[in-house]
Formats: C-alpha cells, structure tokens, sequence
C-alpha cells in the first residue's frame, strides 16, 4: 500500500510533499565534536577531496552530494558521522547539559546518542538502552570510533527499563526516539513503503506509548523528555503524545526550531488530541528538502 | 558481544585491595601510561576503569555502584592479563595526542598502508612493543592508532572491521 495518500487532508501543497519523498536525499554527516571542531572537518574534507555542503540552521552538519561517508580520513578518525539533517533534530531539542544523567530509550545504532554526548562535552552519564543485540552490536561500534566515555549500553525493553543498575536515580532528560513506520526516511529507502500496513502503525503506537510513559516516570519532575519519530502517521505521534498527556505526569512546552515546520495536528480521522499537541512540530520533506520527522518537547511535572 | 560476560566491575585502586593477583589495579593504569606513553595520571582523573571478562578495561566518564551488569560502559581502554599491556584503537585516537613517548609518525602514504592493516618494514631508535602511530591531518597531529614495532617491522594493529582504505 502507498501511504502518502492518507495524508492529503493534513499536509499543505501535498503534491509537492508527494513529488519531495520521490527525490533520493544526499548523504550528510554530523561533526562529532568530542573530538574534530567543524573547521578541522572542512579541512579533511577538502584534503580529500570531499565535497561538501553547508547546512544552514546547523554549523555541525554537512550534506556530501557526491560521496558517502565511510572510507574517508575524518570518517576513519571519528571526526564524523553519517547522520540525516532532521536525525539531528531531537538531540538539539532535549538540549542536555554537561555532567546530566540522560536516558536515551531507544539508542541503537547510536546517532542520536553520540550526539547527545557530544552535545554534552562527553561529561555526564547517558544510559543507552536498546532490545536488540544486533543493533546494540552496531551502537558500540559507533560509540567507540566516534570517542564517546560517557554512554552506559543496556539491553532490555525500555518500557520496563530498570533504574537498579545506576543506583536508582532518576534523570535529568530523556530522548524517546521510537522505532517507527519510518515514512518520513522514504527518499533515504524506497522500499519504506513496500511493508507498511496500518495494522504495524497501530501495533507500534502501541510500544511507542509504553515508552514515553516509561521515560516520564524515570525522569525526574522538572526534567525533560523529547518524543520523536520519523514518521507522519497522527497515530505515532499526536496520539502517543495525547495518551502520555493522559496517563503520565507530563506537559507538552514550546521550544524554537530554525527548520521549517508544520504544529502538530489536534484531528486526525475520528480522533481529537489535547490541544498542546500543537506544540509538536512536524517536519515535511518538501520545506526543507529534508527527510519527515516529527518532535515534542514535554516537561514532567511530577504530578 | 552476546557471549561475553557482561558484568563490569570496578578496578582496585591499589594491589592492598584486590584479591585477585593478576587483576590490574586503577594506579598500575596510570603508571602504564605514564611510563609507557608519558600521558600524565591527572589525564584520567575524571574517569573510573572497568574491567569485564579477563583482560579486557573500559575507561567510563560515569561512577555508577560496582559490579554493574550492562552491555557496554564508555569505551575499550586497554588490553591486560598479558606480558605487554596493549591500548586500544579508540583509547589510542582519544588519548594519544597526550602521549610524548614511544609515539611513530607516519607520512602520508605509510599512515594509509596503516590504516588499511598492512605491515611494514622500517626504521625506529625506540622500544619495541606498542607504539602510538600518528599522522599529519589538517594541519595537525592526529593519533590514528596502535602498532607493534618487532623486528624491524611496524605491524598495523587496527582491527579488521576498523581497516579502511582511505
């Protein structure tokens, strides 16, 4: 089935959303910064012959039009890594600070968690957990050539993610980066669509609302958590939020965003959401020339 | 990884507290590097080591309660339970630009073969054993790796799934 189609009533200029997740997407790379400034990156780059470009609303990110990255000097050094622009989005949304403890609840293969990392001078505690061996094989991988200290690996179920082995303590923030029906990564992989069903939808929104609500409680009141996906169905996102809304001491906060984005959408079919689902942002491949992606930004409340 | 044991547990700081004689301690750690390397102790003031499995350490910027039970916990550090203790890739790149002995600069062309696990005949003045191998990348220094220098020979130690050719 092609997905898209159920989305007309929700996304402006639909044929030109249509017409952008028809377009392959460059390959881009984010500077880790634990261990290259995004100067020494430009000039590996240029002394490989790389060619690069700028991403406007990031310093750290480049889209490499011509190559992908991998058997390349910085790439070797861990002076980069190959992420999508809108993946860099939820780690700069949470905006964890240096010497935090975060939660990273579903980490693997580690993009996200390398950069919040490196968004936190490598000084800190992130527990990164993931359910899947093979991909928590991939996270290490990437935790270790990208120089990260910081990241603690577990594997379990992140709706019953266990405190005990830190101490308890609770955290400070929270990233509830969700597998999802990954419609938004349709330019990057276009066979996205040949598995999607809404029976999956509906299945996944289901360990997707177990896990922010596990993030919620294990945050402590006050904290942060940042719900993404990279997904447009209402069903994984708006719906995920209002349920936690519903069923966690939570409340959604504004928060800027310099890429171009759409609110979150308070109706989707029969279903209406609490109204501060508007706060979400919705990120269309056709604004921005991007992959889709959706984020909230929620703050618990301890109540 | 899934058949490793995965309990961490913390180094002794010093031979009075281990009870495991082969086991190596946080302060012959630091001693290794500041022998060896010439990287200062204070270096690695703000991390705790680990050790799971026999050998094996992870260097970890966190402090958690000591045994701990996860899959990973900050990077592999340095190979023990062995005549010659042995850094590894990632402590080597993250660290190494510390080091002011034993460290072999390679040009351009030698830091690929490197890179790509060749081994290589050349010419050294210093101990044998694990060296530091460092390379000129925009403008600088950078550390890229460990090598063993025998016999006239510097052999590349980067493991498999990190040889590139660059």
């Amino acid at each position: 089935m092609e997905p898209l189609e159920r989305y007309r009533p929700i996304v402006d200029d639909f044929e030109a959303f249509r017409a952008a997740c028809e377009r392959p997407l460059p390959s881009a790379v984010r500077v880790n910064t634990i261990k290259a400034t995004a100067e020494r990156v430009r000039r590996a780059l240029d002394e490989a012959d790389i060619a690069y470009d700028p991403v406007d609303w990031h310093d750290g990110l480049f889209v490499l039009p011509e190559d992908s990255p991998g058997a390349n000097w910085p790439y070797f050094h861990g002076w980069i890594h190959g992420q999508e622009e809108v993946s860099a989005v939820p780690a700069t949304v949470l905006d964890p600070q240096p010497g935090e403890r975060v939660w990273d609840a579903c980490a693997a293969p580690g993009s996200k968690t390398t950069q919040l990392a490196a968004l936190m001078d490598d000084d800190g505690e992130i527990v990164a957990t993931d359910n899947n061996l093979g991909r928590i094989s991939a996270l290490r991988t990437n935790t270790e050539r990208l120089g990260a200290t910081s990241i603690a690996v577990t594997h379990e179920d992140a709706r019953n993610h266990s405190l005990k082995p830190f101490g308890g303590e609770s955290y400070d923030r929270a990233l509830v980066d969700v597998p999802c029906s990954c419609e938004g990564t349709i330019r990057k992989n276009p066979d996205t669509f040949e598995d999607w069903t809404l029976s999956h939808v509906e299945g996944i929104a289901g360990v997707q609302k177990g896990v922010l609500k596990r993030a919620v409680e294990a945050t402590a009141p006050g904290g942060t958590v940042v719900y993404s996906t990279c997904t447009f169905a209402p069903e994984e996102n708006e719906a995920v939020l209002d349920f936690a809304l519903d069923e966690a001491a939570c409340e959604l906060v504004e928060y800027d965003l310099p890429l171009a984005h759409r609110p979150g959408v308070t109706e989707w079919q029969d279903e209406t959401f609490d109204p501060s689902v508007r706060t979400a942002k919705r990120i269309y491949p056709h604004h921005n020339d991007t992959g889709g992606f959706f984020c909230a930004k929620l703050e618990v409340t301890g109540e | 990884m899934t058949d490793e044991s995965t309990t961490f547990t913390r180094l002794p700081a010093t031979a009075d507290e281990r009870e495991d004689p082969e086991r190596a301690t946080r302060a012959e750690v630091l001693d290794f590097w500041d022998e060896r390397f010439g990287v200062a102790p204070e270096t690695f003031a703000d991390y705790t080591f680990w050790e799971r499995g026999a050998g094996k350490l992870w260097l970890y910027r966190g402090d958690p309660p000591s045994p701990v039970d996860v899959e990973g916990l900050g990077m592999t550090f340095l190979r023990t339970r062995q005549e010659h203790w042995k850094p590894t890739l990632e402590a080597a790149q993250r660290f190494g630009a510390h080091a002011t002995e034993n460290v072999i600069h390679l040009d351009d062309e030698a830091a690929r073969a490197f890179v790509a696990g060749e081994d290589r005949e050349r010419d050294w003045d210093g101990d044998w054993g694990y060296l530091i191998v460092t390379h000129d990348i925009a403008g600088a220094v950078e550390p890229v790796g460990v090598g063993l220098y025998v016999y006239g020979e510097l052999r590349s130690q980067v493991p498999k799934g990190r040889r590139r050719e660059v």
